[in-house]
């Protein structure tokens, strides 16, 4: 099995346990305050980095590109509330108007 | 309440159709990161709750090891382990295999729907209901998504490079929106995730620095203290 197989296999059945605890285990063991604060505020740490390492990074350096508009172009739309499909398309397109200009 | 029931049904496969648009940019992202189509049809079909997918890629597509990708999809997935028991009173599974079944379909949009319900009975509908009209369209629009981007050209793929950070964007955009719980700290530590990966960028294999973001939220998510009067 390749590693990617794996990752997809390790990741699927540790997410699907992940949910399975929550159903299984007292209340009382997920519901101290330290283990709330940390899944309330883990996702934006990690969603964030992950916003700047796709939009931002190639292997270990640091890049600037077409990313970066479509990130910009995504960021104006969601302050204006458009709706998720639109966002995507108007990064997209901010994308590739950038490679189109630049190549 | 039947007026009730009725909404809730529309509602919830309402919202089935809706994330299904996500489950096209999931099925493209892994198409971009590398990944084949059983591989992407996999995960939507077994690891099932969005954020964990697309970090899963995103990971693996930034050139991430296989255990760097594991880790970060682990960390986001613990979020269902609150929901599980917040929802286990309300739904009350009798037996183990229908606990074992119930949980895979806990997520962020079933939780929101059955707590938002106005009782017990309407609540275990709109998770039934949600749970079955996003898991058929996130595993639909997966399969669209990763063979419609397949056999793209250059410009086609600088489009999808620049989607992928903008999904994740709209992942975390509703977090620091007004309103939210603690807005201001969830962007103190959206700042500090971004800022923390970014530094470790050059030193750290790639896919590292997502899970060391962690530590921004022992960095900047400490709740504001309270001035004694």
């Amino acid at each position: 099995m390749s590693a990617v197989w794996t990752a997809v296999v390790v990741g699927s059945v540790g997410c699907y346990l992940l949910k399975l605890a929550g159903l299984s285990v007292p209340a009382a063991w997920v519901e101290q305050p330290w283990v709330a604060r940390v899944v309330d505020f883990v996702p934006a740490a990690l969603l964030a980095a992950l916003v700047a390492v796709q939009g931002l990074t190639s292997g270990n350096e640091l890049v600037v590109d077409g990313r970066l508009a479509g990130l910009a172009v995504a960021a104006l739309a969601l302050a204006l509330r458009a709706p998720f499909i639109v966002v995507l398309v108007l990064a997209g397109a901010a994308g590739a108007g950038v490679h189109l200009v630049t190549t | 309440m039947p007026v009730d029931r009725a909404r809730t049904v529309r509602d919830s496969m309402g919202l089935g159709l809706a994330v299904g648009l996500y489950g096209v940019a999931f099925g493209a992202s892994a198409d971009a990161a590398g990944l084949d189509a059983w591989q992407a049809m996999v995960l939507s079909a077994l690891m099932f709750t969005g954020a964990s997918q697309f970090a899963m890629v995103g990971v693996l597509g930034a050139g991430g090891s296989p255990a760097a990708a594991v880790g970060s999809a682990l960390l986001l997935g613990t979020r269902n382990t609150v929901y599980g028991v917040r929802m286990a009173p309300l739904l009350a599974p009798r037996g183990a295999l229908r606990r074992a079944g119930a949980a895979h379909w806990v997520i962020d949009e079933t939780t929101a729907m059955a707590v938002a319900a106005p009782d017990r009975e309407t609540g275990r509908l709109a998770f039934w209901v949600t749970g079955a009209s996003i898991y058929l369209g996130w595993n639909v629009m997966t399969l669209v998504g990763v063979l419609g981007a397949s056999g793209l050209g250059g410009t086609a793929s600088a489009a999808l490079d620049s989607v992928v950070p903008a999904a994740f964007l709209a992942l975390l955009w509703p977090r620091l929106r007004r309103g939210f719980a603690e807005h201001t700290v969830q962007r103190r530590v959206a700042v500090g995730g971004a800022v923390v990966a970014l530094a470790l960028t050059p030193f750290v294999p790639a896919g590292v620095q997502v899970i060391a973001a962690a530590v921004a939220v022992a960095l900047a998510g400490r709740p504001r203290r309270q001035v004694a009067a």
